[in-house]
């Protein structure tokens, strides 16, 4: 059985941001090894997971797509004895001031992202949050340090270790969406345990949050006939409510819109149920911001769906997530898989075309 | 090229055309939720089509053979989904809250009937009564968080997040003119259907009906992946903003003009139409007196723009039936330019010349 | 090299309508080439060399087109209304001379300003082209136009409008020219339409299915006054892109070129750039995904009629390229 905390914990330790997935695709790699029949990587680094099936051949294939790709910051210039930064995926401002962050230079460097004064800003700055072109990475370092161990283009993480908060809760910096690896790594796990009909490809995705890199190439080269993007969503809390948040710790949101395949969404919520499992409905008018945006049109389209772990405080150091939730993310995706017809994509109907 | 012909056929749009669009434009299906024009025209091209598929988005796909081998194969897509609403939360009581989906002004919200979910039940986006609202007020426009659709009292629970809905207009014809909601893009659904009872045999025509094209023209992306067309023609349906300006002054920003026919597409935000594509549309109009306008350029997208670029890419232009107060309630076209694009259409493809793409772009 | 940067930044050829450009690049690649041909979206493409032990298929992509204008409307007294094609500032709009594909000159006007109003929106702009009615006017609705100004040689420095991407172009077949021997299958693709997109570079990426695509093109310099703080300058070398607003360069492929960089003793610099992209990024989501990366000259004025460039840049960047593709290439 694996730790599922451990494995997590060492995971949103590890960098990997968009673009630059070695060092976490390495370790995830080593976490399913044990778990598949075969690993590959992608031309764009995506780990690609296979774990056969047992129906006849030719067997109807299942993408499961997590992104493994973090967002973080990057080295645009050195000003004195400190660094200028811009981000790599969504970073709001505000929480910057005073994060720990690691610089991957010619070695790692611990820093800590300062703003200046108001009073070297220019006026239009005052009272207002400092930009993101206006904040600074203190390394402590000298300006001659600096410049033999950082350059143009180095990477920064966040440096926030894990957190065991109550409530069998975890929080920390990366969880979007290593969170959802950590689920689909569960999913492999019982797997094994049953006997699905169709083949499972588990796939750690690149660069979700900048270009959806992964998310267009990993199915065009794996060409399955039904993908699942298992992502993190916002769930409800200080400063979010409304219907656009899930409950944390009710268990996994399915979503339904456009960008989910109707008749996935209704199998999903059919196997949720046999298993006593709460799920709520994530409504998802258009672009369900995941993986399963760029899946459902590569190719000649794929039927998607889109599986969320509720987290709290996406894109911060201190994310949050129940760990009672992935688990029954890795719990749900295997029953699934397990009780999939060969047939099922075959057999699917739409509205209008009885 | 065959000699000018005289454009005396029958007039192209009758009575049974008109029941058609009229159908299509009373039935809701928002982008994702096509169902219920699916099902209008799965009924209509089944029986006349060589093949019949319904993709993995939901997109309709109908090809007809040429009467000849090595035809080109020609594409023309029109999309089922109209711009409507998703019911996100039920706050009990019968009230709903909703999103838009496809781009929607909220401005054209307030005081509307809709239809929601896949009864259709009738509900209303209200607004606060003018008394209990102040100057200050109504400055601005009331946003979609502020909106709710009501049900009635005893709506609670008879719909839920997920469901769509759509303006509860109800076609009619007034004089010269179509008017009803979704003619964007149901008259080129329409056109596609007419096309299909009598294809040209010179083609291979590939009828694509897609899904999604109001978010992000996603149906005909994967269709024409599938299909691999060696051309292909958007046809849907543009805004005509030929209205008096508040000044008086030239307007200069129309777009295209009621009663001056089928608009031509040069350039949109999301194609540059391939030039020998648009020079034969215009030559083929020309020839059958078919009368036509240039789309101005800049702004706005079609199907071909995802079209165009799939796999090594696809020569595209667009053709589209000018219509006023499109993601509205109430849309108003002309009668005659929808018969004239159904002429030109049909004009072009049956005189498509087979060297059309034989010089470079 | 200059006298072929400026034949081609000279040459008039908006997005979608890069014949001219074709024909000139054509003309220059023709005998060099094994292989030339032009796709559905007006590529052309053109075929150096074969994979021989420890070579790839290599994809470079220079764009022929330049940011333009489209007319609009042609109102009764004869002036033009237009709009833009491809990223246009709208302070360098008013008083700019144009050139419609026909050869029609004309010079950019503007409508009185509200109180307020410091900028003309492009609504408030008009054409002139001298005409005095609609029905004398030569330019229709549709016609496109570039901004015209003539290429001007500072010595070390080069401007003109279009070095967006002529200079690229240029480097391209330059590099075509001086690659005599590659284990590489090397596909030089000069693209449309990137300017409003990146469009052409897409579907020829698909139709080459490359291992690796190197995207050149212009970036952005920090070494004006005042101006956008980069690290790049004119002079500091061809730039290895690291990331711009639309992708992230392949780690493997910038560690790549700069171990050739040093390898040759080729003056290089690292480029972030916060706001631009270039054909990398649609080679990059090519099919089942395409290792990318560019080689870019830094340029100062981007998307103005006067783009500036350092020749020294230039030069070395057609070192690197020569350099690299000269070699089996081991991506890690």
């Amino acid at each position: 059985m694996i730790d599922l905390t451990a494995l997590l914990k060492e995971w949103i330790s590890l960098p990997g941001l968009s673009g630059n997935e070695d060092p976490i695709r390495e370790s995830i790699a080593a976490a399913w090894k044990p778990l598949t029949d075969e690993l590959s990587v992608s031309r764009l680094g995506s780990l690609h997971g296979l774990l056969r099936g047992e129906g006849p051949e030719p067997r109807p294939r299942i993408l499961l797509a997590a992104h493994m790709d973090a967002i973080g910051l990057m080295v645009t210039e050195q000003a004195g004895d400190l660094l200028r930064i811009t981000m790599v995926g969504g970073v709001d401002h505000r929480i910057l001031p005073g994060t720990l962050v690691t610089v991957h230079g010619r070695r790692d460097l611990p820093g800590v992202v300062v703003s200046p004064p108001e009073r070297l800003l220019p006026p239009s700055a005052a009272g207002k949050p400092v930009k993101m072109e206006h904040l600074l990475v203190d390394t402590g370092l000298t300006a001659d340090e600096l410049s033999q161990l950082v350059r143009t283009g180095d990477l920064i993480s966040f440096a926030q270790q894990p957190l065991d908060l109550t409530g069998e809760t975890l929080a920390g910096h990366s969880l979007d969406n290593r969170a959802s690896v950590a689920a689909l790594t569960v999913c492999l796990e019982e797997l094994r345990r049953m006997r699905p009909a169709w083949d499972t490809w588990a796939a750690a995705t690149v660069q979700e949050e900048e270009t959806f890199a992964g998310g267009y190439t990993s199915p065009f080269e794996l060409e399955p006939d039904l993908a699942v993007a298992v992502d993190v969503t916002h769930a409800a809390g200080p400063g979010a409510d409304g219907w656009r948040t899930v409950p944390l710790g009710k268990g996994p949101a399915l979503g339904i819109g456009p960008n989910v395949h109707p008749a996935v969404h209704n199998r999903f919520k059919e196997v949720a149920d046999r298993m006593d499992m709460e799920v709520t409905v994530e409504p998802m008018p258009a672009h369900s911001g995941t993986d399963a945006y760029p899946m459902q049109v590569t190719g000649a389209g794929i039927p998607t769906m889109v599986v969320s772990i509720p987290l709290r405080y996406m894109h911060t150091p201190v994310e949050v997530v129940s760990l009672k939730d992935i688990r029954k993310v890795g719990r749900l995706l295997a029953q699934f898989i397990a009780t999939l017809e060969v047939d099922f994509i075959k057999n699917i109907r739409w509205e209008g075309e009885e | 090229m065959s000699a000018t012909r005289e454009n005396t056929a029958a007039p192209l749009v009758g009575a049974e055309q008109i029941e058609l669009l009229e159908r299509l434009s009373n039935a809701v299906a928002v982008s994702g939720d096509e169902g219920a024009v699916r099902r209008i025209v799965l009924e209509a091209v089944r029986p006349l089509a060589d093949e019949v598929v319904v993709d993995a988005m939901g997109s309709v796909l109908a090809t007809f053979r040429a009467s000849r081998p090595n035809a080109p194969r020609v594409m023309l897509a029109a999309h089922m989904d109209e711009v409507g609403f998703m019911i996100v939360k039920d706050d009990g009581d019968g009230l709903y809250q909703f999103e838009t989906v496809g781009g929607l002004d909220p401005a054209q919200l307030p005081g509307k009937p809709v239809l929601v979910g896949k009864d259709n039940l009738p509900g209303v986006i209200g607004a606060t009564a003018i008394h209990l609202t102040t100057r200050e007020e109504r400055e601005q426009k009331i946003p979609v968080r502020q909106l709710r659709i009501d049900l009635g009292p005893e709506g609670a629970g008879k719909v839920k997040p997920g469901d769509r809905a759509g303006f509860a207009t109800r076609f009619k014809v007034a004089g010269p003119s179509l008017v009803g909601k979704a003619l964007d893009d149901r008259l080129g659904v329409a056109t596609l259907i007419e096309l299909a009872k009598n294809p040209p045999r010179n083609v291979e025509l590939q009828l694509a009906f897609t899904v999604q094209e109001e978010v992000g023209l996603r149906g005909a992306r994967a269709a024409a992946y599938r299909l691999q067309p060696d051309l292909a023609l958007a046809i849907d349906s543009t805004p005509a903003f030929d209205l008096p300006t508040w000044d008086d002054e030239e307007n200069t920003q129309y777009n295209t003009r009621l009663g001056e026919g089928p608009a031509i597409y040069l350039a949109d935000r999301g194609t540059l139409s391939d030039p020998r594509l648009t020079a034969h549309l215009a030559a083929a109009a020309r020839r059958n007196n078919i009368p036509f306008q240039y789309r101005q350029p800049g702004g706005g997208g079609t199907d071909a723009a995802a079209i165009h670029r799939t796999r090594a890419g696809v020569p595209s232009a667009s053709i589209s039936v000018p219509g006023r107060y499109a993601h509205s309630a109430v849309m108003v076209a002309r009668l005659d330019d929808w018969s004239n694009t159904l002429a030109l259409v049909r004009a072009a493809l049956e005189e498509l010349p087979d060297d059309l793409l034989g010089s470079e772009r | 090299m200059k006298e072929l940067i400026q034949k081609l930044v000279e040459t008039t050829g908006p997005s979608g309508y890069e014949n001219a450009v074709r024909a000139l690049v054509r003309a220059e690649v023709e005998s060099l080439a094994d292989d030339v041909r032009v796709d559905a979206l007006g590529n052309l493409i053109v075929r150096k060399g074969e994979k021989k032990d420890g070579g790839l298929r290599v994809m470079l992509s220079a764009h022929m087109d330049e940011i333009g204008i489209i007319a609009t409307h042609i109102d009764e007294r004869g002036f033009v209304r237009f709009t833009s094609v491809g990223g246009l500032y709208p302070n360098m709009l008013l008083g700019s001379r144009v050139r419609f594909l026909n050869g029609q000159p004309g010079v950019i006007g503007g409508e009185k300003l509200d109180a307020g109003e410091r900028l003309h929106p492009m609504e408030k702009l008009f054409i002139d082209v001298g005409a005095t009615s609609r029905e004398d006017c030569p330019v229709q609705v549709g016609d496109m136009a570039i901004f015209d100004r003539p290429f001007v040689d500072l010595g070390d420095r080069l401007v003109s409008k279009a070095m967006d991407d002529r200079v690229a172009v240029a480097i391209l077949i330059e590099t075509l020219r001086q690659l005599k021997d590659t284990p590489n299958e090397v596909y030089f693709v000069f693209s449309t339409q990137e300017e409003v997109g990146p469009r052409g570079a897409g579907t020829a990426a698909y139709g080459i299915d490359p291992e690796l695509g190197v995207a050149v093109d212009v970036t952005r310099s920090g070494d004006t006054p005042r101006g956008v703080r980069m690290a790049t300058c004119l002079g500091g070398g061809p730039a290895i892109k690291v990331r711009d607003s639309g992708m992230l360069a392949d780690p493997r492929v910038v560690r790549w070129m700069e171990a050739g960089a040093k390898k040759h003793e080729i003056p290089y610099q690292m480029e972030v750039l916060e706001a631009g992209s270039t054909d990398a990024m649609v080679i990059q989501v090519a099919r089942a995904g395409v290792p990318s990366g560019c080689v870019s000259i830094p340029c100062r004025y981007i998307h103005s009629p006067s783009e500036m460039v350092d020749y020294r840049d230039v030069q070395n960047a057609v070192r690197l390229l020569v350099a690299l593709l000269s070699e089996p290439i081991e991506l890690k």
